[in-house]
């Protein structure tokens, strides 16, 4: 089975993040007053084979801690689906 | 005669700088080692020059950490052997852990190329032993990416241990964050490993160790290199 992991990596809420700030500020300025804040991160898109839906889970946790994301400085979560059949004509 | 190995990754610009610097006024045995090397010489020094490894995908240094020649240079580190990592080469090595820390885009978002003044706060490791302390370099720096973070705990550590080696400061060696080009913590340029045989800098020596070029601050942290490795031998 071929499952596609939605994987969201953004800055741990401790870490400062200049770019986030600076679109704040251009919010601000576009009168846009009531942006509080913004958060920029990463998003990828992985297909993964595995057995069942836990198993794909479990690689896929891997790879956000191995590779994909930096724990100094970011976080991480994810969304499993299992990836629809292609028709075939 | 002292042996020096450039690391060459696919990206890295600044491998020639460091060579001719090495080659010129260093030490004349120096050699380019590419990344996929599961096997490397027998050396006394390894450079990871600046650059963009990878393209910086992903994140600065994140796939370089994983090309072959990573595991020799760990081992070499574990050695007790210096390894210096510049601009690139320092974010490849917060990312393969031989450093703390990491690197964030820089506050101002823009690149930064210019030359800066560093005030060298340790003196007494192998790459700053020819330094005295307080003194004041000026050696451009030139990222996008060079805002050191480090969480408080993490900070603390490299206090207590005397880990932090070069600081931003003004010409006259006032540490303020008008004088910090990116933002980073604590004004931090350069970090040394625990054991003071690792050092990463965003500023690139490399690029001042010519008269012609402007300045031969850079030199100080080479002759340094090649006095303690001469004292070591």
């Amino acid at each position: 089975m071929n499952f596609v992991v939605d994987i969201v990596v953004t800055l741990k809420p401790s870490v400062l993040d200049p770019q986030g700030t600076t679109v704040k500020e251009a919010f601000h300025s576009m009168g846009y007053s009531k942006v509080d804040d913004v958060r920029m991160g990463k998003y990828m898109e992985v297909t993964i084979s595995a057995g069942s839906k836990e198993e794909a889970q479990g690689k896929a946790d891997e790879m956000c801690r191995k590779v994909l994301v930096n724990p100094v400085i970011e976080t991480y979560s994810f969304d499993i689906k299992e990836q629809e059949k292609q028709e075939v004509n | 005669m002292l042996r020096f190995g450039v690391v060459v990754f696919p990206g890295s610009n600044c491998d020639h700088d460091c060579y001719y610097a090495i080659k010129h006024f260093v030490s004349d045995k120096v050699e380019f080692i590419w990344h996929k090397s599961d096997k490397i010489n027998e050396l006394d020094c390894i450079v990871l020059p600046g650059g963009f490894s990878y393209g910086d995908y992903l994140r600065t240094g994140a796939i370089a950490r994983f090309s072959p020649v990573i595991e020799q240079v760990k081992r070499f580190a574990r050695q007790g052997k210096l390894v210096i990592g510049i601009c690139n080469g320092f974010q490849i090595l917060l990312e393969s852990g031989l450093l703390p820390g990491a690197m964030l885009r820089n506050r101002s978002l823009r690149f930064v190329c210019k030359y800066v003044s560093l005030k060298a706060v340790n003196t007494s490791i192998p790459f700053t032993c020819e330094i005295s302390k307080n003194d004041i370099l000026k050696i451009p720096v030139a990222h996008g990416e060079g805002n050191y973070y480090i969480d408080p705990q993490g900070f603390e550590e490299l206090k207590k241990n005397n880990q932090i080696v070069f600081r931003y400061c003004d010409a006259q060696g006032n540490i303020d964050d008008a004088s910090n080009p990116n933002g980073s913590v604590y004004n931090i340029a350069g970090i040394c490993s625990k054991e003071g045989n690792v050092l990463g800098m965003m500023p690139h020596p490399e690029r001042c160790c010519d008269a012609r070029l402007g300045s031969l601050d850079g030199l100080a942290v080479f002759q340094s290199i090649l006095k303690s490795l001469t004292l070591s031998h």
